[in-house]
């Protein structure tokens, strides 16, 4: 499978992602997409580590190349989980506060 | 075309189907039941892949704990459905268009790369992402990072309970 079919998948769902933080007001929904946008970077660092790994199998080099970015990827997971109960943590307190999730609320620091 | 191929499609169609059904539903319930196609199809990219410890952690990190998360502050905050008053059609416009503009740039952008041309992805073999490799290298290459990870998630812990605390 060619590369380039990895990386349009890979663009059509951040792009998603992009969209979605754009035009939806409700904070839930823009964090959801910003979660797509991270597992779109995910999928195309997997896909990039195995082609490394194919080039470097073909060429005679070590057998684990390409591993680091799989080690990333579950990096990226982890630090992800973080900032999800961070993020849905952030998220209560402004609906306690303001009892809306509407992101144009959150305009206090521009005056 | 072969069976590997037709899946990769497949999968690709399912998962842009289920992406764009996240934006266009209202109900955001909908929207996180969704979101777990799309990481469903991302996981069987991964095992299409053969990075099978990243597929099953996909499933259980995203599809288990943080999509339940999710649908747990939805329930929590109780927010009607049609509650989110709509922007104005123009807002909408402007933002499909820039991350249509986005979109066709960066493939415009790929097509020309000359070093991408003739690289291919082998799929179904290789056996870096099998749990072996995997542990071997988490835990000699990195195993400093790994453990700095578990204060970030007791530092996450302690700040969401602080956060969370009237």
């Amino acid at each position: 499978m060619p590369i380039q079919y990895y990386i349009y998948f890979c663009l059509a769902l951040f792009s998603i992602g992009v969209v979605g933080v754009l035009t939806r007001r409700n904070a839930i929904i823009v964090f959801m997409c910003i979660e797509l946008m991270l597992n779109a970077v995910n999928l195309l660092l997997v896909a990039f580590s195995k082609m490394y790994n194919g080039l470097a199998v073909q060429n005679g080099v070590a057998n684990t190349a390409g591993i680091d970015a799989q080690i990333f990827v579950f990096f990226i997971m982890v630090v992800a989980a973080a900032e999800v109960s961070i993020g849905l943590a952030i998220i209560v307190m402004m609906y306690r506060n303001t009892h809306s999730i509407d992101i144009n609320f959150l305009n206090r620091l521009k005056n | 075309m072969n069976i590997v191929e037709i899946l990769f499609y497949a999968l690709s169609v399912f998962a842009i189907v289920c992406a764009i059904m996240v934006l266009i539903s209202k109900n955001p319930i909908h929207s996180v039941l969704w979101l777990i196609l799309v990481f469903f199809a991302i996981s069987g990219h991964y095992i299409l892949l053969n990075a099978q410890f990243l597929a099953i952690v996909n499933i259980i990190v995203y599809a288990g704990a943080i999509m339940v998360l999710f649908l747990f502050v939805i329930m929590l905050i109780n927010v009607k459905k049609d509650s989110e008053p709509q922007k104005q059609l123009f807002v909408k416009l402007i933002g499909v268009i820039a991350g249509g503009s986005f979109l066709t740039l960066s493939i415009s952008l790929v097509k020309q790369a000359m070093p991408l041309v003739g690289k291919t992805v082998p799929l179904k073999e290789g056996t870096i992402g099998l749990i072996h490799p995997l542990g071997k290298a988490l835990f000699n290459d990195y195993v400093v990072p790994f453990e700095i990870s578990s204060v970030l998630f007791l530092s996450a812990m302690v700040g969401a309970v602080l956060i969370g605390k009237k």
